[in-house]
């Protein structure tokens, strides 16, 4: 993608998304799905990240609400479970842990360097509310 | 839903804005979203018309202004659907940030352009400010100088436009008032042969085709932006032209009118020639017969497509003249006008050792009167007699106060 020439692109500042026919692709997992070349799944899109959810697996209730508020597909689910986050298509909004329902929640912010396993060992404790 | 044919008498008396608007009609646009502006508001009025008469099979989408208007119809050109709206002078410039995305993502919308000057001083009258406005903004440009031509060069934006090949929108300019208000004879085409000229509509990469689903108008940074750009200037440097030749060939086929992306009357012999755009190009064609008949060889070369700008045409109907005067009905601020700007980029590099003035000329809706040209031609001829130019590169024609001229 990187050496592609300008002779070689799709016309019209426009991302084609799967090779072919596309029909059950809500049905098809992702590692399973035929993104073109030319799709927002390979090209580029998160370069510009400088934070990135962290996933800690310990307060999940698998509710998926952040599988359904993620705005790019990039939360990992199967058969109803959350298993972690696509790093490759993440673009870092920061949605997810908006939406993350438990306390703490299950999905942090970090920087992009953060190491993930430091991170965890040192998640938040629950917090008291105030009455 | 079936819709109605409307009868139409072989010559009607049509203004630009009614022809413009019968030829949206005739094309079978699906949707037309538009803010309501002087004096382009009749052609998409005429639109709602037909619409709301079952003459037309199709959208209006009313919105809060031009910026709106022109996203209303980039969203339903993305859709997969044909286009087409009309705008004016501050809505065309509110227009500006949409143009861009427009033509950038590649939809062959149509835009009918009714040319008027762009505030302050507020005017509603007609210049080229508004159409000058347009010219980097990726769109092809069409020149309209009458009522006939407003109606048949919006089959040809709709035809060259929604070429696989080329997939650009398209502006069809008509002068303010001078042409969108003035009533002529209009040589028309039956509804079945005019629609047979640009055929249904075949949309690509559709967003409603959710077989082949497509992300539109992407970010792309640094990455790839200049590659698309890239791409974008060469299919209107290289594609565009031949599309349009081939357009105007299959339209002289089937009506008989011709046209050339380059118009050149009394060009055989000329010695000086005023080049121009809109409805002077028929007053000076007037006065360059007027000169023949004193002994003048006067010519008149009139930029039917103004973008992409037609450099080898213009160099080849002005390569044995001796004086040109590049007349420009837009501010300049600051600068030569467009017009004498792109000749003189276009003349540069070739043989010619022709004599070029600029002239600015007609804002807000100045006449610009016979006894003007007559004056400019022979300007001309005792700079060809002189065999240099004698006047300023740059000069006012019919301003009010001293005389003003530049460089
Ligand atoms: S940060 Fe945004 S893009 Fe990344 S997983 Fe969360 S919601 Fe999706
Ligand atoms: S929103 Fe939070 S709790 Fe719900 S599935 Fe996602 S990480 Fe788990």
């Amino acid at each position: 993608m990187a050496n592609t020439g300008w002779d070689e692109f799709e016309i019209g500042a426009m991302l084609r998304t799967f090779e072919g026919e596309a029909g059950d692709i809500a049905g098809t997992l992702q590692e399973d799905r035929n993104y073109t070349e030319n799709s927002s799944f390979r090209a580029s899109v998160a370069d510009w990240r400088i934070e990135k959810p962290v996933f800690n697996k310990d307060f999940c209730i698998d509710c998926q609400f952040c599988w359904v508020y993620c705005p790019d597909i990039s939360i990992i689910s199967r058969d109803k479970k959350m298993i972690g986050i696509d790093m490759d298509h993440c673009k870092g909004c920061g949605i997810c842990v908006e939406v993350c329902p438990t306390n703490p929640k299950s999905l942090l912010m970090f920087p992009e360097k953060a190491d993930e396993e430091t991170e965890i060992a040192n998640w938040p404790a629950k917090e008291t509310k105030e009455k | 839903m079936a819709f109605d044919k409307m009868e139409l008498r072989d010559i009607e008396v049509w203004d630009g804005n009614f022809a413009a608007a019968q030829a949206l009609r005739q094309c079978q646009i699906d949707v037309v979203s538009a803010y309501p502006i002087t004096p382009s508001t009749p052609i998409v009025e005429g639109y709602a018309k037909f619409l709301a008469d079952n003459y037309i099979e199709g959208e209006f989408v009313m919105v809060e202004s031009e910026h709106a208007a022109m996203s209303g119809c980039i969203g339903a050109s993305a859709a997969g659907g044909r286009v087409a709206t009309a705008t004016s002078s501050q809505g065309f410039a509110l227009m500006v940030e949409t143009l861009y995305q427009a033509s950038g993502m590649r939809l062959p919308i149509v835009l009918n352009v009714v040319n008027r000057a762009l505030a302050a001083p507020l005017n509603v009258n007609g210049d080229h400010s508004d159409m000058y406005l347009g010219r980097d903004s990726g769109w092809i440009q069409l020149d309209a100088y009458s009522p006939q031509e407003a109606y048949d060069l919006n089959f040809i934006a709709f035809r060259v436009a929604e070429d696989h090949d080329v997939r650009l929108p398209c502006m069809v300019h008509q002068d303010g008032f001078m042409t969108s208000h003035t009533a002529q004879g209009v040589k028309t085409m039956d509804d079945d042969t005019a629609y047979s000229f640009v055929g249904d509509f075949k949309p690509m990469n559709d967003m409603l085709d959710f077989e082949h689903p497509v992300t539109h108008g992407v970010q792309t940074e640094e990455d790839w932006h200049f590659e698309h750009k890239a791409r974008q200037h060469n299919d209107l440097m290289t594609k565009v032209m031949p599309k349009i030749q081939t357009a105007f060939d299959d339209f002289e086929k089937l009506t008989g009118r011709k046209y050339n992306i380059v118009e050149k009357y009394d060009m055989e012999d000329a010695d000086i020639a005023v080049v121009c755009m809109g409805t002077s190009v028929e007053t000076a064609r007037e006065v360059a017969k007027e000169m023949r008949g004193k002994g003048v060889k006067a010519g008149v070369v009139g930029l039917r497509v103004i973008r992409p700008f037609p450099f080898f045409e213009v160099q080849e109907a002005l390569k044995d003249v001796k004086a040109i005067a590049a007349l420009d009905r837009s501010s300049p601020n600051g600068a030569p006008g467009m017009l004498f700007n792109e000749l003189a980029g276009a003349l540069y590099n070739t043989d010619t050792k022709a004599l070029l003035s600029g002239y600015v000329y007609g804002l807000g809706g100045r006449d610009l009167t016979k006894k003007h040209l007559t004056d400019l031609y022979s300007e001309l001829q005792a700079n060809v007699d002189a065999g240099k130019v004698l006047t300023p590169l740059q000069q006012f024609i019919g301003v009010r106060g001293p005389k003003l001229q530049f460089l």
